[in-house]
């Protein structure tokens, strides 16, 4: 009873250490960070100062934000596209296959992400293993230009966050009630009505929570469009990292990252109450 | 029957190799109200969902109307059902959930707006219109599925134990308007339900099943006093049974046995024959008790008392308010059971523990069944 009650107290006490010593602390030297100026021979000088945010205020900036809107607004829609069928199948099939399908959701998740992303330049390249196999089967003659479209970021992002997709929405659909969608059947609704009128409406926590899990995230993958995509258009993720890396601009980069983070917890802030509305509504 | 608008013609379902139900044939009537009565697992839900569309047949033929109906979804059968636990769609307000099956046929606004507001009246409910389904109490939401049933205006509704959530005495009152509901919309109605009770209340007909089988088809009052066999005198109401042996035939459907140990007279329409064993059924209000002193001492209660002269003795009494029950114990000591209306003229019950008493029926009033255990 004892041993049990400190080992729990170890396990969570070790959990807050992370998450103060590995998140919170650097967080809170990043926000400090944004208020202080770039030195010319240590990496910051004191002195309290808004520019960095003011700088943030720029036509460039938002073209970069508008961009990087667009892509994560479009990946999550694919992913909302590709995902809930995949879902609605898993969450019909059997109990038996249930598992299996799962597991093979979340296997990716095993291995780093950025390690996955050089791993589809292996397929997407001009003599990578989806030309090959197009041109073995005489689909095509000359190898297709995959790498370094937007077409590739795109599936890059739909590869890497499919899942954060798919298990909201399993989740959502598992917990609609066969019997409503017998009840939709019975009153004269064929598959179409049935799907779109109960449904869809019934698994709209799931689909939010999952378009904000994919949303969010790709906001931030700089590397995959960088890997991908040939840097071509610049990303919020890219020009963070670049004041980082590149003009050891650290203040302006964590200007840019608060900035950031701040506009995704208003995000989560705000389906958090909508999610709490909706759930309120389907409780029956 | 002249025109069934069911009928089902050697029916059975397989499940993973199990039989669900077995050469079920069976015909509903046009504005008739039947019972399916039988316990969990009997196939009586089942057969519903069989009739409602959604689940086929593995052989034999369901007709509607007259026309086969397997293959044919539940969206386009002419039937709709009153799910159990009532399966309103939680993110639609009342009025959006009686209007659901108009609104997927393609009626005018106009047309749904009326149909609604009747549908609703019907069920007394007008004024909810704009209300959650969460907002409303269980009888409530047992009134939506009701409406949102009726108004599509079926040949058949169906109806899968539409009163087990609601408390007894919600439930006595939704069984008379379900019963005048039926009556006004003169509609078939299939109500499924393992309460006895509820099936004699409410039906034309009640169809006993047990293991996917039926066992006995009949108007409630043939269910009760003419029982095809042991397991259907059981499950409708408490029932004693007699072991007994046929001696000879008396006279026509009359014959003498010797029951519990006591030469008593029976009467059968079935084919009984001398050395035959057989149960005698006999519901405890159908028992005649008098102490043993009283017949002893009075010639025409002695008389009266020709048929069957069983002996016992008193063991308790159970008060049950209108009547009460008595505990007892034969002599070869097979407890039967016993009710009794109140003596008018005295206030104390006439029976008390440990009373010799003999024990009669009413002459036909006892059931005849081969010996079954």
């Amino acid at each position: 009873m004892k041993n049990s009650s400190r080992f729990r107290q170890l396990l969570i006490g070790s959990t807050y250490t992370w998450m103060v010593v590995l998140a919170l602390i650097p967080y809170l030297i990043l926000f400090i960070a944004s208020f202080l100026l770039p030195g010319d021979d240590q990496l910051v000088q004191s002195g309290l100062s808004f520019s960095n945010y003011q700088h943030l205020i720029s036509p460039a900036v938002f073209s970069m934000a508008r961009s990087s809107i667009l892509l994560a607004g479009v990946a999550a829609l694919l992913c909302l596209l590709v995902g809930y069928p995949f879902a609605y199948i898993l969450a019909q099939s059997s109990a038996k296959v249930q598992p299996l399908m799962l597991l093979l959701v979340m296997i990716p998740f095993w291995t780093n992400s950025l390690i996955r992303t050089y791993a589809l330049v292996m397929m997407l390249k001009a003599n990578g293993v989806i030309n090959q196999v197009l041109m073995a089967l005489g689909l095509i003659e000359m190898p297709l230009q995959l790498m370094y479209t937007q077409t590739a970021v795109f599936i890059g992002l739909v590869y890497t966050l499919l899942p954060f997709m798919i298990l909201p929405l399993y989740a959502a659909l598992k917990a609609v009630d066969p019997r409503l969608v017998e009840a939709g059947r019975d009153l004269g609704a064929n598959w179409l009505n049935t799907f779109f009128r109960i449904t869809v409406p019934l698994t709209t926590p799931g689909i939010i929570a999952g378009c904000m899990l994919v949303f969010l995230p790709a906001l931030g993958m700089f590397y995959v469009a960088d890997v991908l995509g040939g840097a071509r258009s610049m990303l919020l993720g890219n020009y963070i990292r670049d004041q980082f890396l590149i003009y050891r601009n650290i203040p302006m980069g964590a200007a840019a990252s608060v900035t950031m983070t701040v506009a995704m917890g208003l995000m989560l802030l705000l389906y958090f109450f909508a999610s709490k509305r909706l759930n309120r509504e389907a409780m029956q | 029957m002249d025109k069934p608008v069911i009928e089902l013609i050697e029916v059975n379902k397989q499940y993973n190799g199990e039989q669900a139900l077995s050469d079920i044939s069976l015909r509903v009537a046009d504005g008739e109200f039947l019972s399916l009565l039988g316990p969990s697992g009997c196939g009586k839900t089942t057969l519903l969902r069989l009739i409602g569309g959604f689940e086929s047949c593995t052989s034999g033929t369901l007709l509607l109307d007259g026309m086969p109906v397997e293959g044919i979804p539940p969206e386009k059968r002419a039937v709709n059902t009153v799910f159990q636990n009532y399966a309103l769609f939680p993110h639609m307000s009342v009025f959006d959930n009686v209007a659901f099956g108009l609104r997927m046929a393609r009626k005018a606004q106009d047309e749904i707006n009326g149909l609604v507001a009747q549908a609703l009246k019907r069920v007394q409910l007008t004024g909810r219109e704009r209300r959650r389904p969460s907002e409303l109490s269980g009888g409530q939401q047992q009134r939506v599925a009701i409406a949102r049933a009726i108004v599509n205006q079926p040949r058949v509704l169906l109806l899968d134990e539409p009163l087990s959530a609601l408390d007894h005495r919600l439930r006595k009152q939704m069984q008379r308007e379900l019963k005048r509901l039926q009556r006004t919309l003169n509609i078939s109605f299939i109500l499924v339900t393992h309460d006895q009770d509820e099936a004699f209340a409410m039906s034309d007909r009640v169809v006993v099943m047990q293991g996917g089988h039926i066992e006995q088809i009949g108007t409630p009052m043939e269910i009760y006093e003419e029982p095809v066999n042991l397991y259907v005198a059981d499950f409708v109401g408490d029932i004693n049974v007699l072991d007994g042996v046929i001696e000879q035939q008396s006279g026509p459907q009359t014959f003498a046995a010797m029951v519990e140990g006591a030469q008593v007279s029976l009467r059968s329409k079935r084919n009984v024959t001398p050395g035959q064993r057989v149960h005698v059924l006999l519901r405890p209000e159908d028992f005649r008790l008098e102490l043993e002193q009283d017949v002893a001492k009075s010639r025409d209660l002695f008389a009266s008392f020709h048929q069957a002269k069983l002996k016992g003795t008193v063991q308790r009494l159970y008060y049950q308010g209108a009547t009460y029950d008595v505990e007892v114990t034969l002599e070869d000591g097979k407890t039967v059971q016993v009710t009794e209306f109140f003596d008018e003229d005295s206030e104390d019950l006439s029976f008390k523990p440990g009373d010799k008493v003999i024990l009669g029926w009413y002459e036909g009033w006892e059931v005849v069944l081969p010996y079954e255990k």
